[in-house]
């Protein structure tokens, strides 16, 4: 905050830190923005309900991405993510009930040349087949 | 910092690449750095310093052919090798001054041969975090030129000569906007540069900001200089975090420079950028939801005018421009506006780049010139659909363009023919698809992302695109009728022309192209309750199959 000069208008900047620093945005430290910031609880609320790339849920240890995407959806992308829905019985925006996997999909992430795409924690990986996916996952549920 | 300087500068970099015998450029972009582009780049680094050769390892952005990666590029010969690994750092650093390593060399030489690069010309060139490595390119050269020897009408008037249009997809002609701010009264303007990528297929933009930033920030200082304003901001998305690191990096080393701040070449010329971070929001690439969003609030869109142009950022006049857009800008100053509107068809001028993905042999980024036509892109440069299928539509524009038939391959690329199209330009994704994809499916697609992405301010959008969104499910279901087709037509005739911004006013396009073009797709969905490319599940029992 303090690196934008508490501006308000940086509110989705500090969000942004926030999220970073924390891993989601729960009730006291949209309460503590909007309050420094200087910015109607309503409105930082709003914002982040708003955009997609704020959660109000803590993640699991792992999270799995699947993009999206139009050049992944062409690709495939829809059956990479009924078959993680299938191994990990939650639906994209869950965390299993262990809190070691969270399911994600996003909504692209430009490297749409090596569709169909997953990240895993963050990492991109192109080109991805269910049997690669399915081995992460197994990979992660016990570590 | 003056011309001279500058010019030192680049002779100073010039002079330390000679020393070189060799340089060996990585590609670092997304796709190559996901394939272990990163440990190559160390391993040829080693690999060089054991050999006792003079080489030079540098990190460089996207060279274009992605599925080839990862890409190394060996100069000065211009040797192209594909598929890279580091164990293959040593063969590499061995071959150079002898015969290339032919296992891994590749002849892209049909790839490039119609392509001319302007936006990308730099891109695998230079190291993105190096400024100096862009002044050698004659980097900022433009923006000191236009500071000292031009006036800002002059640099409008240059602008407008090129004829070049807006590159975010709705080709507004640059230099009427800079014109319009420009006259705009107020001593306190923007400039704003639209970085929000929402085309999920497309990726021109990230690759422009990662692998060269200095040029975006060159083309919004001119930008600035010619319409008067002081302040700029980058709106990226967050998904991008490489193109925000690099922005930032790039930012600084210019301010260091002297490039960015107050009293730029001695002129009393100020200006600075600030980063500001998207959230996920595909409506924030319309301006007006943009600007919301940069003023730290929802993106929901405004009813225009008044144009943000008049009144934008906290009410003053607003210049927004695409990343592709300020790109241009510089080559436009340096080589004079006949140069560039030398080159494209009669009203699109200069090139476009475009991401070519889906199913065909070579994805990447490819800049064409304006006017080639859509099949010398996907069977040449592309090198057309690849194991045996056959080639059934190439979509343009993302959720808000349309689908383009085999038949009609042979028009060439500008704005107003893939209007009449019933697609648009967009920002210049291209996906294309085979006879492995269903269309209707494809715009179920779409209208689901239109459906979610729909900020909920106007009904028309918020409503309607959840009604198409169902009518297309029951079609893929097997359970529409020949009446929801009409209905589907009717309804998206509403949305276009009822809905307040972009989103909504060209979400209907993916139907109604896939409508006007594979009409017979949603017959056999409906009349046979069959889908021709075996995608859709019907749960109706297929009795007419027989």
């Amino acid at each position: 905050m303090r690196k934008n000069g508490f501006a308000r208008h940086a509110l989705i900047e500090t969000l942004h830190t926030v999220q970073s620093a924390f891993g989601c945005l729960d009730d006291d430290s949209i309460r503590f923005v909007a309050r420094s910031l200087r910015v109607p609880l309503s409105q930082a609320y709003g914002v982040v309900t708003f955009y997609h790339y704020f959660s109000l849920k803590p993640p699991g240890k792992h999270t799995m991405t699947i993009c999206a995407g139009t050049a992944c959806y062409i690709k495939g992308s829809d059956k990479l993510l009924a078959a993680a829905q299938e191994r990990l019985g939650i639906p994209p925006g869950q965390t299993t009930e262990d809190g070691q996997i969270s399911l994600m999909t996003a909504r692209c992430v430009g490297a749409c040349s090596r569709a169909p795409v997953m990240l895993c924690d963050g990492e991109v990986a192109g080109e991805t087949t269910g049997a690669h996916m399915l081995e992460q996952l197994e990979r992660w549920a016990v570590e | 910092m003056t011309i001279e300087e500058l010019e030192q500068i680049a002779e100073s970099v010039r002079l330390e690449n000679a020393k070189y015998d060799f340089e060996v450029n990585v590609c670092m972009d997304l796709a190559c750095a996901s394939q272990g582009s990163g440990q190559l780049r160390e391993a040829l680094a080693r690999a060089a310093e054991d050999s006792g050769k003079n080489v030079l390892v540098r990190r460089t952005g996207c060279m274009g052919p992605c599925s080839a990666g990862p890409m190394v590029r060996v100069d000065p010969e211009e040797i192209f090798y594909s598929h890279v690994n580091a164990s293959h750092a040593g063969a590499i650093v061995n071959s150079l001054g002898g015969e290339p390593v032919p296992a891994l060399q590749c002849d892209l030489s049909e790839h490039f041969d119609k392509q001319v690069r302007v936006v990308l010309e730099n891109a695998g060139h230079i190291d993105p975090e190096k400024i100096d490595d862009y002044i050698a390119c004659d980097g900022y050269k433009a923006l000191l030129t236009a500071l000292t020897e031009m006036t800002p009408n002059g640099v409008i008037h240059r602008i407008t000569e090129s004829g070049l249009r807006g590159r975010g997809g709705g080709g507004y002609p640059t230099g009427l906007k800079w014109g319009t701010v420009a006259k705009a009264g107020g001593d306190l303007k923007y400039v704003v540069c639209n970085g929000d990528e929402g085309d999920p297929g497309a990726f021109m933009d990230r690759s422009v900001m990662e692998g060269d930033p200095h040029r975006v920030i060159e083309g919004m200082a001119i930008a600035a200089y010619a319409v008067g304003a002081t302040k700029g901001y980058i709106y990226v998305r967050a998904e991008y975090p490489v193109a925000v690191s690099r922005l930032t990096t790039a930012l600084r080393e210019a301010r260091r420079r002297g490039l960015l701040g107050n009293s730029i070449c001695n002129t009393p010329f100020n200006f600075d950028v600030e980063i500001r971070l998207g959230a996920g929001a595909f409506v924030c690439g319309e301006e007006t939801a943009l600007l919301a969003s940069i003023e730290g609030r929802r993106g929901t869109p405004k009813p225009r005018p008044p144009y943000p142009a008049v009144s934008g950022l906290w009410g003053k006049p607003t210049l927004i421009n695409n990343v592709e857009t300020y790109a241009n800008i510089a080559p436009i100053v340096r080589n004079g506006g006949k140069w560039f509107a030398n080159m494209g068809s009669e009203r699109s001028k200069g090139t476009k780049v475009f991401a070519l993905t889906g199913k065909i042999a070579n994805t990447g980024l490819v800049e064409v010139p304006m006017g080639i036509k859509l099949r010398e892109i996907i069977e040449v440069i592309g090198g057309g659909v690849p194991d045996g299928h056959t080639f059934k539509a190439v979509q343009t524009g993302g959720p808000s363009g349309g689908c383009i038939p085999a038949e009609m391959l042979d028009i060439g690329v500008s704005y107003d023919a893939l209007l009449k199209m019933g697609s648009i330009m967009g920002s210049g994704g291209m996906i294309v698809m085979d006879d492995t994809s269903c269309m209707v499916n494809v715009a179920r697609f779409f209208v689901e992302f239109c459906m979610t992405e729909s900020c909920g301010k106007c009904i028309p959008c918020r409503a309607g695109t959840a009604q198409m969104f169902t009518l297309l499910s029951r079609i893929c279901e097997g359970k529409g009728t020949m009446e929801d087709l009409d209905l589907l037509v009717s309804l998206c005739e509403t949305i276009k022309e009822t809905s307040l911004c972009g989103l909504g006013m060209t979400a209907p396009n993916p139907v109604l192209s896939t409508l006007k073009y594979f009409r017979n797709e949603y017959i056999e969905h409906i009349v046979h309750k069959r889908c021709p490319a075996g995608v859709c599940n019907m749960e109706a029992p297929v009795e007419v199959m027989a």
